[in-house]
């Protein structure tokens, strides 16, 4: 691991003023912000991630939870997964958010890592983690090894020629289904951005992956007042039981009223490049019975434009039975 | 096996357990090999380089060392370590807290899970200079041979372990686990201890053994 400088920020402006004078917020950042570290420390042993210097944003005023005005929520950027997950209302008026948690990582890990850092959470793309090898994401213009190597777990929806990898969050899966918005605070001042802008497709440049700027930190999450009457699930699918990433998942929130379909967000993880929301599966759902055959139409317009690589082709159909299921269990609640 | 739930022969694991470490006795083994093989070509190793590597000290500061306390099982340490320094390495190398345990050292296996502020989180993961005035538990912290933690005490009477290298980080998961959120079946502890890997596969025993903490904790609560 390459040498560092450990700072601590005691409030927000400090923490902007030293991540300002990073000359990237993205892939190779020479100056990072640090708060769980589960995800960082990790890219840091693999000399993937050589910051000269750690910004600890731990004790920022950011580890609440609360409800706002409006009956929408706020999470603090640096409330705990395992938090986050047990939060009554989060359990209660945003299941889909507590069960994505729940099936991601290890109580460990989620005792440690944090809402910010969770949406930054890094691919697990074996080419991106092994600097032997050529990664466009990590190294520009180097090529993608993944492409003609193991693909087997990477991404068939928001892929480009240069980069496949699949964004790995399940809670950034549940936050696009839920329409999130993300709150930043940088050298301009404030602004917000909704979920399904903040991650960046790859296209010609996979080493940029969210709209962060240098100075740009993360202060909270905010969620909508829940939709009335809706039911909300997360369905993971993987090659192990537990403490494993999603090959396919989905996360639905539906509500239903006799029977039919009034509203319907649905957002696939494990398949795409960023969180997928698919506003092609809600458009075939919305206000349709709640059949098989509705979702099943539903699942095929959602994995539509799949690009399937040498090894991944049974993703296609995995991601389509995985909706099929979650929508099936979650109109059963409804 | 049948898993019985024998109570620990407490004669046997009083008296002998500690006296000699596996550590002090590969240490012992290894100081004569050096003595064997260099003892023509090179001179004595001095009385100093003979001690156990528990008794020197670690190697002086590097450049860009920091001063850091922290807070181990209720003892204050002030030291200058490496920024780099994780909490796991931290422990074992500059604290002589050995019990906690180098796995993947990517918080994929737990082997070096530890309590910081009651909750368990893979040291390996953590640069020690964050977690100054907080308070960090070890295995070390947890019970001593002769006055075992009753998980620790369970993990002995139901052959919950093989080869011991992911004992300490299963027993610190266990205990946590006590307090958190977890279903009573077997599926749920299992899900919850999911952060732990065994390689020798004791998962079955380990189970049990939760399991029985967990029974006598609640006929204690109803009692």
């Amino acid at each position: 691991m390459k040498l560092f400088e450990l700072t601590r920020a005691d409030d927000p402006e400090q923490a902007i003023a030293s991540g300002a004078k990073a000359t990237t917020a993205q892939q190779g950042a020479d100056i990072r912000f640090i708060a769980g570290g589960t995800n960082l420390v990790d890219f840091m042993k693999l000399n993937v991630e050589t910051p000269k210097k750690l910004v600890d944003v731990n004790h920022l005023p950011f580890s609440k939870i609360e409800k706002l005005p409006d009956g929408g929520l706020k999470i603090g950027a640096t409330v705990r997964n395992t938090d986050l997950a047990q939060d009554p209302t989060v359990r209660k008026d945003y299941a889909v958010l507590s069960e994505a948690l729940l099936s991601g990582a290890s109580v460990q890990l989620r005792n440690m890592a944090t809402t910010a850092g969770n949406l930054l959470q890094r691919t697990r793309c074996m080419y991106f983690r092994d600097t032997a090898m050529p990664c466009n994401k990590r190294e520009p213009g180097s090529g993608c090894a993944a492409i003609t190597g193991v693909n087997r777990s990477l991404a068939i929806l928001g892929t480009s020629e240069q980069c496949i990898a699949t964004n790995p969050s399940d809670m950034n899966v549940a936050l696009a289904a839920l329409e999130a918005t993300i709150h930043i605070r940088g050298t301009k001042g404030e602004r917000t951005v909704p979920i399904g802008d903040f991650h960046l497709l790859p296209g010609n440049t996979p080493q940029r992956e969210t709209v962060l700027e240098p100075g740009d930190l993360i202060t909270h999450v905010t969620l909508p007042p829940p939709a009335p009457g809706s039911h909300s699930l997360y369905l993971k699918l993987r090659d192990r039981a537990s403490f494993e990433f999603a090959l396919a998942s989905a996360a639905v929130v539906i509500t239903a009223d006799g029977g039919r379909m009034t509203r319907a967000r649905v957002a696939l993880g494990g398949v795409g490049t960023k969180p997928w929301r698919s506003p092609e599966a809600e458009a075939e759902l919305t206000g349709q019975p709640a059949t098989q055959a509705v979702f099943q139409k539903a699942a095929d317009a959602a994995l539509r434009d799949a690009k399937p690589q040498s090894q991944n082709g049974f993703k296609v159909e995995l991601a389509k039975r995985c909706l099929v299921h979650a929508l099936k269990l979650v109109t059963q609640t409804a | 096996m049948a898993e019985e739930t024998k109570p620990p022969e407490k004669s046997q694991s009083g008296s002998e357990f500690g006296k000699t470490t596996r550590r002090k006795f590969i240490s012992r083994l290894g100081m004569a090999g050096l003595l064997t093989s260099a003892g023509s070509a090179f001179a004595q190793p001095s009385p100093a380089e003979l001690r156990p590597p528990k008794a020197r000290d670690a190697a002086p500061p590097a450049e860009g060392a920091i001063p850091v306390s922290l807070r181990v099982n209720g003892k204050q340490y002030d030291l200058r370590i490496d920024p780099r320094t994780t909490l796991l390495d931290c422990l074992r190398e500059h604290l002589h807290l050995t019990g906690s345990k180098k796995g993947c050292d990517h918080g994929q296996c737990g082997a070096c899970t530890v309590h910081i502020n009651g909750r368990r989180m893979n040291s390996c993961l953590c640069f020690a200079a964050m977690y100054q005035g907080d308070e960090i538990t070890t295995i070390e912290g947890l019970g001593q041979p002769e006055n075992l933690h009753p998980m620790q005490a369970a993990f002995v009477s139901h052959d919950a372990y093989q080869c011991g290298y992911c004992t300490s980080g299963q027993i610190m998961s266990a205990v946590a686990l006590l307090t958190e959120q977890c279903g009573p079946e077997d599926a749920e502890v299992k899900e919850c201890m999911s952060g732990n890997i065994c390689r020798c596969g004791a998962y079955q025993n380990i189970v049990a053994a939760i399991q029985s903490v967990r029974e006598n904790t609640s006929r204690q609560k109803a009692g």
